[in-house]
C-alpha cells in the first residue's frame, strides 16, 4: 500500500487515484486479525463453527456467544469488531422480521444478505461515518433450501459452498475444499467444522478458545440452534484426535 | 335488490339484537357519515367471525376446542379454518370474534415468539406472560377507541404449573377452571362447571376430551354459528398439540316426532 | 311499508369501551386499624366470568386499596398506582403515607376526566399520626375521608346498613351516653361479614368469595384478630404496620 500517507486513506468518500478506498480496506485488516469462522453448506443443512478466542481466565465459559441467531432459520457469525457484529445482528433481525411482516414469509437467505450487503455498503459512502470492521458469515435453510452467504466490510456478499473468514481462513479454506459439502449431512459437518477449527487454531501462539458451532438441519427442525452439547464434545474429541494423528 | 350481504338473511327487525348473538351483528349503514369520522376507520363490527371457544383444566393440563368455523353474518363462509394457535412452547390461544383481528394478533405473537428464540437465553415465554402481553394490547386497543374485535383463550402449562385465562376486546381478564367464550359462556359454562369444579385434579385427559366433546356437541345443536367440525387442543407438561379436524355425531331423529310448526301440517 | 333499508339507515352505533363487572367493596376505620374487604365474584351481565377475581390490593404495609366497577379499567389504575408507589420508594426511600396516596390517586383520576377509569376507588390504611383512615373516590378523583364506606352493585344495600350500624344514624343513644366515633376491631369484622352475606343473599352480582384486609396501627397488638381461621400475614416487617387479610366463602348462587 504505497499510497498511505498521502491523505487518501483518511476517509471512505474518497477514492485514491487508482481506485481504492483505503477505509474499507483498513476494515478489512480489522477482520483479518479476528478468530477464525467458517460456514459449511452441506446436503440437508448449514453449520457455522467460530473458533472463540478467549481473552481472558476471568470469563465465564460459554457466556460470550459469538454466533448470534436473526430468525428462526437464520444464524450468523461476524468477524472483526465484536461490537458492529452485534449491531449488524439486530439489524439483520429487523429485516428479517420486516420481510414476515410484509410477506408473511420466513426471509429467504439471498434476500437478507442482500438487504445486509446495502446496509454496509451504505457505510462505504460518507466522511461522516466510519465502514463496519466485521464480516458476516449467514447461513440458513430457506425455501430454496440450504444456503449460506459471506458479507464483507465493502458491502459485496457472496454465497459458498464452504466460508472461511478471520485468522485462520486460508488454511481452512484448504480444508475446505478437499470435503465433498454438497454430499455431506449436516450431522458429519459437524464433526469437519470441528476438526477444521482445531487444526487452524494456531496453539502455540495463540490465546485459549472455544469452539462454537451452530447449525440447522433436518435434525433441527427448521431451527437454527447451538449443536446438542454431546454432539459438540464428540466432535471436538475426534477432532483432537485427528491433530494428534497428524504430529506422528 | 339489495346488494349489501350482510343486510341478507336477517330477521326483519333486528334493530336490536334479539337472540343476544355474540359477537352482536350490526349492519353497516350506507348512508353520508359525519366527516370527522371518514378520516379515520376504526372497526366498529366484526365482519368474519369465529364462535365460540371452549377450555377446562384437567389432571395434565389444559384442554381446548374450537369448530373449524368463519361465518360472515349468517353464512358459513369459510368452514376449514383452525381457530386454536400454539405459541411458544408451552401455550395454546384460541379465538371467536373478528377473524381477520385474530390474524393480526397472530403475526403480533409470532413476532414476539421470534424475537425471544433470537435471544437465545433460554426463557421462553409462556402462558402467563402471553396472556399478559395479550391483556395489554387488547386493553391499550381499546383504550384508542379502535379495538381487536376478539375473544380469546389462553391456556398453558410451564415449570409445572397450569394456567387458564380469558382476554377480550375491552381487555378485560379472567381465569377459571373452565372458560367459554361467546356463546358458549351461556350454553357449555354451566355444563363445563358442573362437570369440572372440583375435579381439576383427577380428570383424565379421556375424561376431559369427553366432556368437552359433549358441550361441543351441544353447541351445534343450538349454537346457529357453528360447525360440526372442530379441533382440540391439549397442552400438557410435555407440549402442545392440536388434534385434527374431528366430526361430531350427531342424531336428528328427534326432529320427525316434533308437531306444531314447521311444514307439515298434522 | 317498512323496508330493510329504512331499519339499516340512520343506525350508527358507537363502540363501547366500557362494561360493568358487579361486585361490591366496602372499608371501615376503627381507631388504630382499618378493614377493606371486597367479594371476588366478577360478572358480566348474567354471568358469573369467575369465582375468584380480586377487587382488594395490598398497596404498601399500610395502605389497601379496594377498585370496584369496570374490571380491565382496576386492575389497569392498581397497576399504575403501584408503579407510582414503586418509583416513589426509590425516589424516597420510603413508603408513601396514606393521605399522600389518597391524593395521589385523586390526581391519577382526574387526569383522565374526559375518558375516565370507569372505576370506584375506596382506600384504606393507617395514617401518619396512627390512626385509622378510609378514602373514598369517585371515578373522576372527588374524594374525602371517611369512617366508612361502601361502593359497588350492592352500596345501596350495604351503605344504610353501614350508616346505622356505625353512624348510628336513627338510633337514639340510651339517657345520659353518647355514640363511640369508632367501633372495636371485632365488632367491625362482624359487621363486614354480615354486610357482605347480606348483599349476598339480595343482589345477584356479589357472592363467591370474601377477602377482608386488617391494617393494624404500629404498636398495636393483634386483639380482636385472636383465633380467626385462615389469618395469614401480607406485611413486610414486623415493626411498624401490620397487614392480614381473611377469607371467607360467600355463597355461590
Amino acid at each position: 500500500m504505497t499510497s498511505i500517507g498521502t491523505g487518501y486513506d483518511l476517509s471512505a468518500s474518497t477514492y485514491s487515484p487508482d481506485g481504492r478506498i483505503f477505509q474499507v480496506e483498513y476494515a478489512n485488516k480489522a477482520v483479518e486479525n479476528s478468530g477464525t469462522i467458517i460456514g459449511l453448506r452441506v446436503k440437508d443443512g448449514v453449520v457455522i463453527a467460530v473458533e472463540n478466542l478467549v481473552h481472558s481466565k476471568l470469563l465465564m465459559p460459554g457466556a460470550n456467544r459469538r454466533i448470534q441467531t436473526a430468525d428462526r432459520h437464520v444464524g450468523l457469525a461476524s468477524a472483526g469488531f465484536l461490537a458492529d457484529g452485534r449491531h449488524i445482528a439486530n439489524r439483520a433481525r429487523e429485516e428479517a422480521a420486516n420481510h414476515r411482516d410484509t410477506y408473511r414469509t420466513p426471509v429467504p437467505l439471498k434476500t437478507l444478505a442482500g438487504r445486509l450487503g446495502l446496509y454496509i455498503q451504505a457505510y462505504t459512502l460518507y466522511s461522516s461515518v466510519r465502514p463496519f470492521g466485521i464480516s458476516t458469515v449467514v447461513g440458513a435453510v430457506d425455501k430454496d433450501g440450504p444456503a449460506l452467504y459471506v458479507i464483507e466490510p465493502s458491502g459485496v456478499f457472496y454465497g459458498y459452498h464452504g466460508a472461511a473468514i478471520g485468522k485462520g481462513r486460508q488454511l481452512a479454506k484448504t480444508e475446505l475444499e478437499k470435503l465433498k459439502l454438497a454430499e455431506l449431512s449436516t450431522r458429519e459437518a459437524v464433526t469437519e467444522a470441528a476438526r477444521i477449527i482445531y487444526a487452524v487454531h494456531e496453539d502455540s501462539k495463540e490465546k485459549e478458545f472455544e469452539l462454537e458451532m451452530s447449525w440447522i438441519g433436518d435434525e433441527t427442525d427448521g431451527l437454527f440452534v447451538p449443536v446438542p452439547k454431546d454432539l459438540r464434545e464428540e466432535a471436538e474429541r475426534k477432532a483432537k484426535e485427528a491433530i494428534e494423528g497428524d504430529f506422528e | 335488490m339489495d346488494h349489501f350481504p350482510t343486510n341478507w338473511g336477517r330477521p326483519r327487525n333486528d334493530a336490536f339484537d334479539a337472540y343476544a348473538t355474540f359477537p352482536i351483528h350490526q349492519r353497516p349503514s350506507n348512508g353520508p357519515k359525519d366527516a370527522f369520522s371518514q378520516g379515520v376507520q376504526r372497526t366498529q363490527q366484526p365482519i368474519v367471525t369465529g364462535t365460540s371457544v371452549l377450555a377446562i383444566k384437567f389432571k395434565d393440563g389444559i384442554m381446548m376446542a374450537a369448530d373449524n368455523l368463519a361465518s360472515y353474518g349468517s353464512l358459513a363462509r369459510f368452514k376449514d379454518v383452525q381457530r386454536l394457535q400454539p405459541v411458544g412452547e408451552y401455550t395454546v390461544i384460541g379465538a371467536g370474534g373478528d377473524m381477520s383481528d385474530f390474524q393480526y394478533i397472530q403475526s403480533l405473537l409470532d413476532d414476539l415468539v421470534v424475537e425471544e428464540f433470537t435471544n437465545q437465553d433460554g426463557h421462553g415465554l409462556g402462558p402467563k406472560e402471553i396472556h399478559e402481553y395479550l391483556s395489554q394490547v387488547m386493553y391499550g386497543r381499546r383504550t384508542k377507541i379502535n379495538p381487536l374485535w376478539n375473544s380469546i383463550l389462553v391456556g398453558g402449562v410451564k415449570d409445572g404449573q397450569r394456567f387458564l385465562a380469558y382476554v377480550d376486546l375491552l381487555g378485560t381478564t379472567y381465569s377459571a377452571s373452565t372458560l367459554a367464550t361467546g356463546y358458549g359462556a351461556y350454553i357449555a359454562q354451566p355444563l363445563l362447571r358442573r362437570a369440572v369444579e372440583g375435579r381439576e385434579d383427577t380428570l383424565t385427559q379421556e375424561e376431559a376430551t369427553k366432556i368437552i366433546e359433549d358441550c361441543m356437541r351441544v353447541l351445534f345443536y343450538r349454537d346457529a354459528r357453528s360447525l360440526n367440525k372442530y379441533q382440540i387442543a391439549t397442552i400438557t407438561a410435555s407440549g402442545a398439540s392440536i388434534s385434527d379436524s374431528k366430526a361430531l355425531e350427531t342424531s336428528w331423529g328427534f326432529a320427525e316426532g316434533i308437531r306444531g310448526y314447521g311444514a307439515q301440517t298434522q | 311499508m317498512s323496508s330493510l333499508n329504512d331499519v339499516a339507515g340512520p343506525q350508527q352505533r358507537q363502540f363501547n369501551p366500557y362494561t360493568e363487572n358487579g361486585g361490591t367493596i366496602l372499608a371501615i376505620a376503627g381507631t388504630d386499624f382499618s378493614v377493606i374487604a371486597g367479594d371476588t365474584r366478577q360478572s358480566e351481565g348474567y354471568n358469573i366470568q369467575t369465582r375468584y377475581a380480586p377487587k382488594v390490593f395490598r398497596l404498601t404495609d399500610r395502605a389497601v386499596l379496594a377498585v370496584n366497577g369496570f374490571a380491565a379499567d382496576g386492575n389497569m389504575f392498581v397497576k399504575k398506582v403501584k408503579q407510582r408507589l414503586e418509583w416513589y420508594r426509590h425516589a424516597h426511600a420510603k413508603d408513601m403515607p396514606l393521605h399522600a396516596i389518597a391524593r395521589l390517586i385523586q390526581t391519577m383520576l382526574y387526569a383522565r376526566r374526559f375518558f375516565p377509569y370507569y372505576v370506584y376507588n375506596i382506600l384504606g390504611g393507617i395514617e401518619d399520626d396512627g390512626s385509622g383512615a378510609v378514602y373514598s373516590f369517585d371515578p373522576v378523583g372527588s374524594y374525602e375521608r371517611e369512617t366508612c364506606r361502601a361502593a359497588g352493585a350492592a352500596q345501596s344495600l350495604v351503605q344504610p346498613f353501614l350508616d346505622n350500624q356505625i353512624y348510628f344514624k336513627n338510633q337514639q343513644p340510651a339517657p345520659g351516653t353518647s355514640f363511640p366515633a369508632h367501633l372495636p376491631l371485632p365488632i367491625v369484622l362482624k359487621l363486614v361479614i354480615d354486610s357482605f352475606t347480606g348483599a349476598t343473599e339480595r343482589h345477584i352480582e356479589v357472592g363467591d368469595g370474601l377477602e377482608m384486609y386488617v391494617v393494624l396501627a404500629k404498636g398495636r397488638d393483634l386483639s380482636g384478630l385472636e383465633g380467626i381461621v385462615g389469618l395469614q400475614e401480607l406485611s413486610t416487617k414486623s415493626d411498624g404496620e401490620r397487614i392480614f387479610v381473611i377469607r371467607r366463602e360467600l355463597k355461590k348462587d
